[in-house]
């Protein structure tokens, strides 16, 4: 059977709307729905899987294609889909990563059977799936928001899904109103660019900016910037983040923070390079600020923490300042008018988001089979795992080696041609300005390595040594399914690690839709063996040669081997306990005290807190009893958000003064309103 | 493009065959400054040959992630060295990776190095680990910038063209950006291996040690594949620090006999650098911990100064 791309991608939302119902209409058959419901996603993305990629690889010679969803019932909003290459691409993030996390969530909800409705969870999340999809595919503003609307609205009702916790459901508060505040951010924005164009279309705002006068220009920068920022969760409007991810079911947790935060990257992307027209350089030295700054305090804070998932919740911050890091840099070069340059950067942004998505949902879903193995995601309480849920600790460990943008893995790779761009920035322009490429690269060089101590800590004290609590002891390795989700990211890192040059053929079209260039040809050395940065002079990389010649070197160990220790034994014994009575896992390094270190050099950033409260008989040096307490200080959330929560709240009970409850009264509110807004007009 | 099958089997031999010799004559020369007769200058190589035929004890706690460390860390280390030019300016594996893949491996080794540390639930283990976590991640950024400078001189992140490029400037090569360069290097040179001020390579008293903390429950062949991997790692560290920076003496041409010219260059310049990092052993105090930071940031310091005065001078 012979079906167009089109026809597939349609199908595959036709398959999310199914799995969406089947999981409500079932929802007293729990193991039904759940076959279904997640089933009908797998099934569903596994399509669009197919679909994306078979249209980014001809997308090179297909025009956009624009797709009537559904009928148009009121004017302006048109239901289209519109299927051009970035569209297309962000399409294939989605389809791939839900595909992953589908099959991952038939083995995981299982978790609920019995205490949660498992058939809402799976109709929540098709719709989820279904509204991410079409925001990344709708052709115009008002659509977009919708999709935008019901995809926040889908996301917090799954982030409440756990609403006994009262942490949830202050998280899930916190996430709908930040969510909001972008919303209202987004409207004014399209608002400023349909004054200039006259029409909701993607295709009229094209280019648009350089039709629009400056003021209302860098008015809507900021304002894309600021609501699609609040949803890819730059510094300082990422507060929500680390509450709202770790408190969803985790494979809900991987989607929001592999997917849901790259609609803002998909946003910024198509704002900038699309719409916006050529921009002007504080454009680009801003993102890039913010890119450097989120990316380095993400990774800082992430170290803070002891809460599994909330640590990789800190690290989709760091990674959207790695991905804005590449915009940044591009948008500046498009101003100094280096489109070559331009196009390295945006694809370096591009790259890294895909692998973002990749990795950071593999860790996601390492993060849930541990949390449902051991009920708890504080790594005080974990240790040992790497022998109780072997597999699930290997995925682990490949998802920390690429996130950590260790060689030969994805990570990597992007983060190799983020760094070619910048250094080769340094000469596109004369002003000051160029320190900040090299400055910036030696920031990113910061990231890598603390992003490594963090995975050090996150993998070491969670999977290696002792089990430090009995449900940590009595874990179990992960359902079938759930290993096959993972195992399905982790082919996707390794292959996109190995063979980058294979998948930067596929930004061809993508690149000449948003910088005009395709530069694909000239990254590619030696038949895609070797990655170069524009020009081979300006250096290479070759991942797979890397890790074949690797492998080729073990030839070195085991030759010694052969010559020197054929005759040795292995013995098992215990680990050196200074004489004491065997080691606890009392006595093991913990996370806190692993961050220790670096809590104590950062000290202005973090103002770490602690009390200690000692019980003794006779003397303090043999204490009885001894209660510890650390804190360290979130510094936007006590010196920023606090401060103006209590304004608001200030505000509000002075306004609550106009509310005097009489009829009259509110009608004179009317009346005034009405007239200054006709003064105004006039 | 074929890899230089030739180029890469020789580079390989000195590396394994010279790095120990190097830990050994940097041992043998400090006890002398400290008026000890000290180690012989290859005891590193029997030492190597000591453990290779010992049996191993391994940790009940330990996971297989123990024994794979020392295989990544000599691995990663010999990959290294092969990206960095020697004794000829060309390095046999160029193609595959330039000053990012070489920081990239290094830390990679490292990764594994840690986990390797905690794996034996040794509260030993864990400290050092996370101590050198902590140094690793403030001597990256002043490492890169510092390189950065000189990649940005010679429009390359390619260790061959770099080379290249400082041996064509002549006496630029006493700019005072390359010179301040030179000295963050040598601060991450000293951080990166282990070495008085911030790291102890001789101590074992438990609560100062960092690497050889990671190293305590490692034994037979594991631990000679983790100490050969360090003296790569450091033979490779000075090998772009005296190379980058004194380009002297590296050959072009391939025959036997610059071949053997090129080498004695290098083995003498690297000979010179082991000399002052066992000086500057001798005549400093290990720093507290908590001023390590203090000196590395000085060295981010010296090459953001580095990179500002390029930027002037230009």
């Amino acid at each position: 059977m012979d079906l167009s791309s089109t026809t597939l991608l349609t199908l595959a939302l036709l398959g999310y709307v199914a799995g969406s119902l089947a999981g409500l209409v079932f929802c007293r058959w729990e193991r039904l729905a759940n076959c279904l419901s997640f089933g009908g996603a797998t099934l569903a993305a596994g399509c669009g899987t197919v679909a994306c990629a078979r249209l980014l690889a001809t997308g090179g010679t297909v025009a956009p294609v624009q797709l009537q969803l559904l009928p148009t019932l009121v004017p302006y909003v048109q239901f289209t889909a519109r299927l051009d290459s970035l569209s297309v691409f962000f399409g294939l993030i989605v389809s791939v990563l839900g595909f992953a996390l589908s099959l991952y969530s038939l083995g995981y909800a299982r978790g609920f059977f019995g205490h949660k409705n498992v058939g809402v969870l799976g109709a929540f999340f098709n719709l989820m799936l279904l509204a991410t999809n079409l925001v990344f595919l709708s052709d115009n503003a008002f659509f977009f928001l919708i999709a935008w609307e019901i995809m926040a609205l889908s996301a917090y009702c799954l982030v409440s899904f756990e609403h006994e916790k009262p942490e949830t459901r202050s998280a899930g508060v916190f996430y709908f109103v930040m969510s909001h505040i972008g919303t209202g951010c987004l409207i004014l924005g399209f608002l400023l660019l349909f004054q200039a164009s006259g029409g909701y279309g993607f295709d009229g705002f094209h280019a648009l900016g350089d039709k629009m006068s400056p003021g209302s220009r860098n008015a809507a920068f900021l304002l894309f910037l600021i609501g699609f920022g609040v949803k890819a969760g730059i510094v300082p409007l990422h507060t929500w983040l680390p509450e709202a991810h770790p408190v969803a079911p985790s494979n809900v947790s991987a989607f929001m923070s592999g997917v849901l935060i790259k609609t803002g990257i998909y946003g910024l992307a198509r704002v900038f390079f699309d719409f916006l027209g050529t921009p002007p350089m504080w454009w680009g030295v801003t993102v890039l600020a913010i890119g450097t700054i989120s990316a380095v305090l993400g990774v800082l804070y992430a170290l803070m923490q002891h809460d599994l998932k909330r640590l990789l919740a800190y690290h989709s911050i760091e990674n959207i300042g790695i991905i804005l890091m590449g915009f940044g840099a591009s948008l500046m070069f498009l101003n100094t008018g280096h489109p070559l340059l331009s196009t390295l950067a945006l694809i370096a942004g591009l790259y890294h988001t895909l692998n973002h998505a990749l990795f950071k949902g593999l860790l996601f879903l390492g993060a849930g089979a541990v949390l449902h193995a051991t009920r708890t995601r504080d790594m005080e309480h974990l240790g040992g795992l790497a022998k109780r849920m072997p597999q699930t600790a290997f995925f682990f460990l490949i998802g920390a080696v690429a996130i950590s943008a260790l060689p030969p893995l994805n990570g990597f790779v992007s983060e190799w041609l983020t760094y070619q761009s910048l250094l080769q920035g340094f000469g596109t322009t004369e002003s000051l300005l160029r320190l900040m490429f090299p400055i910036g690269g030696a920031l990113l060089a910061l990231t890598g390595a603390l992003a490594a101590a963090c995975f050090v800590k996150a993998f070491g004290i969670t999977f290696l040594a002792q089990p430090r609590s009995e449900a940590a002891a009595q874990a179990h390795e992960a359902s079938f399914t759930m290993l096959l989700g993972q195992a399905v990211l982790v082919a996707a890192c390794v292959f996109l690690g190995l063979f980058p040059t294979l998948f930067l053929k596929l930004l061809d079209p993508l690149t000449q839709q948003l910088t005009g260039l395709q530069i694909s040809s000239q990254l590619t050395l030696a038949n895609g063996l070797v990655l170069a940065g524009t020009n081979p002079a300006g250096g290479t990389v070759s991942t797979l040669g890397i890790a074949v010649l690797g492998i080729a070197l073990l030839a070195v160990p085991f030759a010694l081997w052969l010559m020197l220790g054929r005759q040795t034994r292995v013995r098992i014994g215990p680990t050196w306990d200074c004489g004491l009575q065997g080691l606890t896992p009392r006595m093991e390094y913990t996370a806190t005290g692993f961050s220790k270190p670096i809590r104590m050099i950062f000290k202005a950033l973090f103002r770490p807190r602690r009390e200690v409260q000692r019980e003794y008989d006779f003397s303090p040096y043999f204490a009885t009893n001894i209660r510890f307490e650390a804190h360290v200080e979130e510094i936007f959330e006590t010196r920023i958000y606090r401060p103006l929560n209590r304004w608001v709240l200030w505000l509000s009970r002075r306004m609550r003064a106009l509310q005097a409850g009489s009829i009259q009264a509110y009608l004179i509110y009317i009346f005034i309103t009405l007239l200054l807004l006709l003064l105004f007009a006039l | 493009m074929n890899p230089d099958f030739t180029g890469i089997a020789l580079q390989t031999a000195l590396l394994l065959l010279l790095a120990p010799l190097i830990t050994g004559c940097i041992r043998n020369w400090k006890a002398r400054l400290q008026n000890r007769r000290g180690p012989r200058l290859w005891q590193p190589y029997f030492d190597l040959v000591k453990f290779l035929r010992k049996d191993m004890v391994i940790s009940e706690h330990a996971s297989w992630v123990f024994s794979a460390a020392p295989y990544v860390v000599f691995i990663t280390a010999l990959l290294t060295g092969l990206m960095v030019p020697l004794a000829s300016t060309q390095a046999p594996l160029s193609l595959f990776g330039g000053v990012l893949a070489v920081v990239g491996l290094l830390a990679l080794g490292r990764f594994f190095m840690a986990l390797g540390g905690l794996d034996p639930a040794s509260a030993f283990g864990g400290m050092g680990s996370s101590r050198e976590m902590t140094i690793a991640a403030l001597a990256e950024p002043a490492l890169m910038l510092a390189i950065f400078t000189v990649a940005i001189t010679a429009g390359s992140t390619d260790f061959s063209r770099i080379v290249t490029s400082a041996q064509q400037s002549g006496w630029d090569l006493l700019n005072p950006a390359r010179l301040m360069a030179f000295a963050a290097l040598f601060i991450v040179l000293l951080a990166e291996t282990g070495r008085v001020p911030i790291d102890n390579p001789a101590t074992h008293l438990e609560l100062t040690m960092i690497h050889e903390a990671m190293l305590l429950e490692y034994s037979g062949r594991h631990l000679a594949l983790m100490e050969w991997g360090a003296s790569i790692k450091q033979l490779v560290l000075m090998a772009i620090l005296v190379n980058v920076f004194l380009p002297v003496g590296l050959i072009a041409d391939h025959s036997a006999a610059m071949l053997g010219l090129g080498l004695a260059v290098f083995i003498g310049k690297i000979l010179l650098l082991s000399a002052a990092v066992a000086l500057v052993e001798t005549v400093n105090a290990k720093l507290r911990l908590f001023r390590v930071p203090d000196l590395l940031s000085a060295a981010f310091v010296l090459a953001a100064m580095a990179l500002l005065s390029m930027f002037l001078f230009h």
